[in-house]
């Protein structure tokens, strides 16, 4: 059983300047144990789905769709059994470490504050595991009593780890955890994510935009595209064969070193993502498509079988309606 | 054996290793305050003009609190003057006499009494009514701000010495009503400073980490918002006393103040309507003034000087 199911997530922001729809239909599942890599430019929706999973955007933003975590219809829960779901069903590592944490409270006042909330555990037994949590995620347990200003950005990374295993979720969400870490630091943080992650049988929903970084911590991989899933599969797979031709972009950005083809410059995407208030017709990647077709500005395209487990939303692919058909 | 060596230093006084016994939450928590007071008062303690701003604080709330043992009540009374009217200053009467006889010198001791609770009174009402609107307006937004705001706005711009005539008329002049007229006209300002620093704090990441860890809004509100809006509220607080003692200094020399206290306005304003300014008795007038200013002075000092100190983002260790 999936321990998080998502169907024809929708979600829309309400702004002064008209609805910007930031998620337009997206469904993926999650199974114990699994982890999905969710990747795609900036401002394709991907951290508005992490907030989705939890309901955290304001009360003006509509959620369409279905989302099932552990059980729980979260779309429809009520605010007290919504507040009990938050953290023990689903965790989330937040973006910017250095910001998530409270500037005038010790950390492992925050970490006890994860398990207090949810009345797991009295204030000293909290304590107990707060500083167990320290041990395991690689700091000595004398730091419990810093402030965040105290801690370095790895460091700050790895309390964030911390406190989002406080509760046992059933999922972490990863919401760009590696941004603003350096090389090293980031590799650290990783291989720590990805040892956890296999020691605690976690399932996770990783979000980034450093595809290279995904395909060594994921199972399958979801790449977004203007508020929708446009390929998803295998994460090998994904990352060195893609069917779709915004992957192909992306994974053509990244040199292999002493792979010829890639000899004097990584190759690009030219172009911007697209505004979300003037999503191109049809399929929305066809501006910026170096195959486009004369049938893609009008073609709905959805997730075709692109073989070997993998599912594209392109003209291209094998399991693709053939163009005669659909332009009849 | 979760608490690092240095608690049980500061607890035991000594530099022996820490027991391993288990301690109860409750003396981890105190030997952990006990720890921050000590550190805040090092900090505080580097500051120049917060000392000074203290040791004048402490002098004067000294004298307040000693005022039985420095003077003598009896010869408060208009009816049992110890002296005869308008004496000037002498061995007997340090600072002379008023049109009644009295000494100066106990009016004023006796004054300080009145001033410095009007003021840290009249700031408990301001700081209470403007940190609550302040926090519920900026935190709830949408309508309830509106209204807040609004609220906020409407005692901003009334002029606050026309309400407080108003009130007290209304009232009537008693001590109680005096702090509530100097709460009621002053809360606005800090309620304004509140809500700007609510604002920014409530969007924090930290505060959206903490709701998506299932925290309530009473939660949030105690534990994140208002440790972060706290620098704001406490290093105000300290200003307002001084404002509060300045506001009950006015009221009494427009002749609104408690008719059965002395107060430091109250003896100027004794002094001016018998024309203590014209005739030159000039004791009755400067000593309850510069007590004042060096009131105000004092608390002004230290605001500044807590200000640096309990601002976690401009301290440091």
């Amino acid at each position: 059983m999936s321990v998080l199911s998502v169907r024809d997530l929708k979600v829309t922001y309400r702004t002064k300047g008209g609805d910007v729809p930031a998620v337009r239909g997206v469904s993926f599942d999650i199974d114990k144990g699994h982890v999905l890599g969710l990747a795609g430019e900036s401002g394709c929706g991907k951290s508005t789905i992490a907030g989705a999973i939890l309901r955290l955007h304001s009360p003006r933003t509509t959620i369409e769709g279905e989302i099932v975590l552990d059980g729980n219809d979260v779309l429809s829960l009520k605010p007290g059994k919504l507040r009990a779901v938050r953290w023990t069903g689903a965790s989330i590592i937040f973006q910017g470490a250095l910001h998530a944490m409270n500037p005038v409270r010790r950390i492992g006042d925050q970490i006890v504050e994860a398990i207090t909330v949810h009345r797991m555990a009295g204030e000293r037994e909290a304590r107990v595991r707060a500083a167990e949590l320290m041990e395991q995620v690689g700091l000595p347990q004398r730091r419990i009593d810093d402030y965040p200003h105290e801690l370095s950005g790895g460091q700050k990374q790895r309390v964030m780890i911390a406190m989002a295993l406080a509760c046992n979720p059933s999922l972490v969400i990863a919401d760009e955890p590696t941004t603003a870490l350096d090389v090293m630091v980031q590799a650290q943080v990783l291989q720590l994510l990805k040892s956890l992650q296999r020691e605690l049988g976690l399932a996770m929903l990783f979000i980034t935009h450093d595809l290279s970084v995904l395909v060594e911590v994921s199972d399958r991989l979801a790449i977004m595209y203007a508020g929708l899933i446009v390929e998803e599969g295998p994460a090998d797979r994904v990352f060195h064969e893609p069917a779709h031709p915004y992957t192909k972009a992306l994974s053509g950005a990244f040199p292999e070193i002493g792979d010829q083809r890639f000899r004097g410059k990584p190759s690009g995407l030219g172009g911007d993502p697209p505004d979300p208030q003037r999503i191109p017709s049809g399929c929305p990647f066809h501006p910026r498509c170096a195959v486009v077709t004369p049938a893609c500005p009008t073609l709905d395209v959805e997730l075709w079988d692109a073989g070997a487990g993998s599912r594209a939303a392109c003209i291209h692919v094998s399991g693709a309606p053939s163009l005669a058909a659909s332009e009849g | 054996m979760i608490q690092t060596p240095r608690t049980s230093d500061v607890e035991l006084g000594t530099e022996a290793p820490p027991p391993e016994a288990p301690r109860s939450p409750r003396a981890i928590r105190w030997a952990r305050r006990r720890r921050a007071l000590s550190g805040f008062w090092r900090t505080y303690r580097q500051s120049r003009m917060g000392m000074v701003g203290l040791v004048i604080m402490a002098l004067f709330i000294l004298v307040a609190l000693a005022a039985p043992l420095l003077a003598d009540k009896t010869g408060l009374n208009v009816s049992t003057p110890p002296g005869t009217p308008f004496e000037s200053p002498s061995a007997q009467f340090p600072l002379g006499t008023d049109d009644f006889g009295r000494s100066v010198l106990d009016l004023v001791i006796y004054g300080s009494r009145i001033s410095l609770l009007v003021g840290f009174a009249a700031t408990a009402v301001t700081m209470l009514a403007g940190a609550g609107v302040g926090i519920v307006g900026g935190y709830y937004g949408g309508r309830i701000d509106t209204l807040m705001n609004a609220f906020t706005n409407w005692f901003l711009v009334i002029p606050w010495i026309a309400l407080a005539i108003v009130l007290t008329s209304i009232l009537g002049r008693s001590l109680f009503n005096i702090i509530l007229v100097i709460g009621l006209t002053s809360w606005a300002g800090t309620a304004r400073l509140v809500r700007a620093d609510t604002l920014s704090v409530k969007e924090r990441p930290y505060v959206e980490r903490a709701r998506a860890l299932g925290a309530s809004n009473w939660h949030l509100v105690t534990r994140h918002i208002l440790p972060n809006v706290m620098p704001v509220i406490f290093a105000n607080t300290v200003l307002t006393v001084a404002l509060s003692i300045l506001a009950e200094t006015t009221l009494s020399l427009l002749g609104l103040g408690d008719p059965r206290n002395v107060s430091w306005g109250g003896i100027i304003n004794d002094a001016f309507e018998a024309g203590a300014l014209s005739a030159g008795y000039w004791w009755w007038l400067i000593p309850p003034g510069v007590c004042i200013c060096l009131v105000t002075l004092a608390f002004t000092m230290c605001g500044y000087a807590l200000d640096e100190v309990l601002n976690p983002r401009i301290r440091e260790r």
